[in-house]
């Protein structure tokens, strides 16, 4: 399939040109659109009478004077403290992937070094919790939180959302600690290391690529979620997901719509810069497993 | 690795998918044949200067003993699974006795709550996942015979629609498609019909449920075909070319048999991801129309009563879906490591 073969027609070009013109503005469309109506009123954003208003901001140019407003903005992020989710998700975040990727790292290192039976069945299991949707474990969650009293808090959730990670994580650098040669460390073992020295010395200051990677989709699936921490976290403290679910049940006012856009873009921005500095890291990790096996 | 060592390095992941994961799970299974004790009820009279009342009150320290007796409530057996909200055995046998036939029995099987979501999440499911594929591929195709600084810009922004939270996602689309919005009213003029709305029928939530599904994941199986389509091998199709193969002999006998384990690799993470369809239901505000099993749980979770047992019921019934989905997963990693077996 490389570009030096045959000329193709010119009518073959234009339908390929046309069919990527169309994803791409399938993709990238309603992003920038959004991104480009938050900055107006709700009658802008919504303008059913005509849809240039949308992009000219005439309404909007007469209530502010004009054309763009942090009005939405500012009603999410400081009226109804949208910072404090924010700042939830960033802490859930933090340490969810802190945590996961440590114990995965130790535990997905095991698993490809050991050459016994066991290993196969506990990465079967582990596949098995991968598939499990997780809200089908919240019921079992909820009682024995409630009787600990430790329904609600951040701690919580991140440990939850740590073990719901595992299974995914511990595959991945499975996979990734099976392509760097063995013969590695057990040099480092007849030179008289531990197995843990071997790790420490040998394998940690070349894992790095693997273990970015794995990081990356441990921390989408903390930053994404919205079954667990529906569920499990209280009212103030709510992640942006959640928090933004609840803003939508408030809609009847007006500018409460436009709260809710603003803090859908502020959600949005973190995930853009993250694929736009992680694009090969996130090619790479979900080609890992396809083109493996 | 000696079993010692492995056990210590194994033992912190283990414990965390073991405390929540497995034990949870073992709860769940059995909360799924336990109902909720019967408050304990008892009749006080009430005497004043005007008369005596009798009034009935729930006896909290009767109750708190039988829940201290019994933590998980009382047994149910399969009473759960039985009744109106899940298989409802006793409905649907009245429902088969008393429908003319099948078209029949099954437009009355759609008033059953669990029976609606499941045949929506089974069509989103056999629905979406072919079409991902096919979308995926021709995305892959068409990007893959562009210049090289095009494929960067293509493959950032295919990114988006799959990395973006799907809740988030979706209510990006469902403002849009809002009969206000600029699909929604773009649409009301192309089909000329001032009073359309893609929120008013099920035949369209539908429709925009699985097209947002699309949209979803549509960019995974691209990335996957993209990478397989790099790794075709020249000479096989250079070979083809000189044997007088046109393009689409080409594509359909060298590059398609090349990626089928790739076909195999996204068909099977789509229908485990599709069947735990959940928040496009959410953020599209659909649940008048379409429902999935994942929707259930979080609809008796939450709210004032948490209907514990029945969201455990329907946990029980979805995982028992997803096996069913996952067991070809298991059997092609099970001859991966048993090449031999």
């Amino acid at each position: 399939m490389s570009s030096t073969q045959i000329k193709k027609p010119l009518g073959l070009q234009i339908l390929i040109y046309g069919f990527v013109l169309l994803w791409f503005i399938l993709a990238a469309f309603p992003f920038l659109w959004t991104f480009w109506g938050s900055f107006k009123v709700e009658l802008d954003f919504f303008s059913k009478a005509d849809w240039t208003n949308a992009i000219s901001g005439a309404r909007t140019q007469v209530v502010y004077g004009k054309a763009f407003t942090g009005a939405g903005y500012d009603g999410a992020w400081i009226q109804e403290e949208f910072w404090r989710a924010f700042r939830n998700t960033g802490i859930v975040c933090f340490f969810t992937v802190l945590t996961s990727l440590t114990i995965a790292t130790l535990g997905g290192y095991a698993l490809s070094r050991s050459g016994f039976r066991y290993a196969f069945w506990l990465l079967i299991i582990a596949l098995i919790f991968r598939a499990l949707p997780p809200i089908t474990l919240v019921s079992g969650y909820l009682l024995p939180f409630f009787q600990w009293n430790i329904w609600g808090i951040l701690p919580t959730t991140i440990i939850v959302l740590v073990a719901i990670n595992q299974p995914f994580t511990l595959w991945m650098l499975h996979s990734f600690f099976q392509k760097i040669p063995k013969e590695l460390d057990e040099s480092a073992k007849v030179d008289g290391c531990t197995q843990f020295q071997a790790f420490k010395n040998v394998i940690i200051p070349i894992m790095w690529p693997g273990v970015i990677t794995a990081g990356l989709f441990s921390f989408l699936l903390a930053y994404n979620d919205f079954a667990i921490t529906a569920m499990l976290l209280s009212q103030e403290n709510q992640t942006m997901v959640p928090k933004i679910n609840s803003f939508m049940g408030t809609t009847q006012t007006e500018g409460n719509v436009m709260f809710a856009v603003a803090a859908v873009v502020s959600a949005v921005v973190p995930l853009f810069i993250l694929v736009m500095f992680f694009q090969r890291q996130l090619v790479s990790g979900l080609t890992a497993g396809a083109v493996k096996g | 690795m000696k079993h010692k060592t492995f056990f210590w390095f194994f033992l912190p992941t283990a414990m965390a998918m073991f405390l929540f994961i497995a034990l949870p799970l073992v709860s769940v299974v059995s909360q799924s044949f336990h109902v909720p004790h019967d408050k304990v009820l008892i009749t006080v009279e009430n005497c004043d200067p005007f008369g005596c009342t009798s009034q009935t009150q729930i006896d909290h320290t009767l109750t708190q003993e039988l829940y201290e007796a019994e933590p998980l409530g009382k047994w149910a057996g399969l009473g759960i699974y039985f009744d109106r909200g899940h298989l409802a055995i006793k409905e649907v046998g009245e429902m088969w006795r008393g429908s003319s036939d099948l078209g029949d029995f099954f437009s009355t099987l759609k008033n059953l709550p669990f029976y609606r979501a499941m045949g929506f999440t089974l069509t989103f499911t056999f629905v979406v996942t072919p079409l991902v594929i096919l979308v995926g591929f021709l995305i892959a195709l068409a990007v893959n015979s562009l210049h090289q600084r095009l494929k960067g810009l293509m493959i950032f922004f295919s990114l988006l629609p799959m990395i973006v939270t799907p809740l988030i996602g979706s209510l990006i689309l469902f403002w849009m498609i809002d009969s206000r919005g600029i699909i929604g009213t773009g649409l009301q003029v192309l089909l000329e019909n001032p009073d359309l709305s893609l929120k008013a029928s099920t035949g369209l939530t539908w429709v925009t449920l699985i097209i947002y599904g699309i949209w979803h994941a549509a960019p995974f199986a691209f990335i996957v075909f993209y990478a397989g389509l790099q790794t075709v091998p020249k000479e096989t199709l250079e070979s083809a070319m000189i044997d007088g193969a046109t393009r689409f002999q080409q594509i359909f006998h060298v590059v398609i048999p090349h990626l089928v384990p790739l076909v195999a690799f996204v068909a099977l993470m789509q229908l485990m991801d599709n069947f735990r369809v959940f928040e496009p239901i959410i953020g599209f505000h659909a649940e008048a129309h379409a429902t999935s099993l994942s929707w259930i749980i979080y609809n008796d979770l939450g709210g004032e009563t948490r209907l514990l047992s029945s969201a455990a019921t329907t946990s029980v019934l979805t995982i028992i879906g997803v096996s069913i989905l996952l067991a070809p997963v298991l059997v092609r990693t099970w001859r991966e490591f048993n090449p031999k077996g």
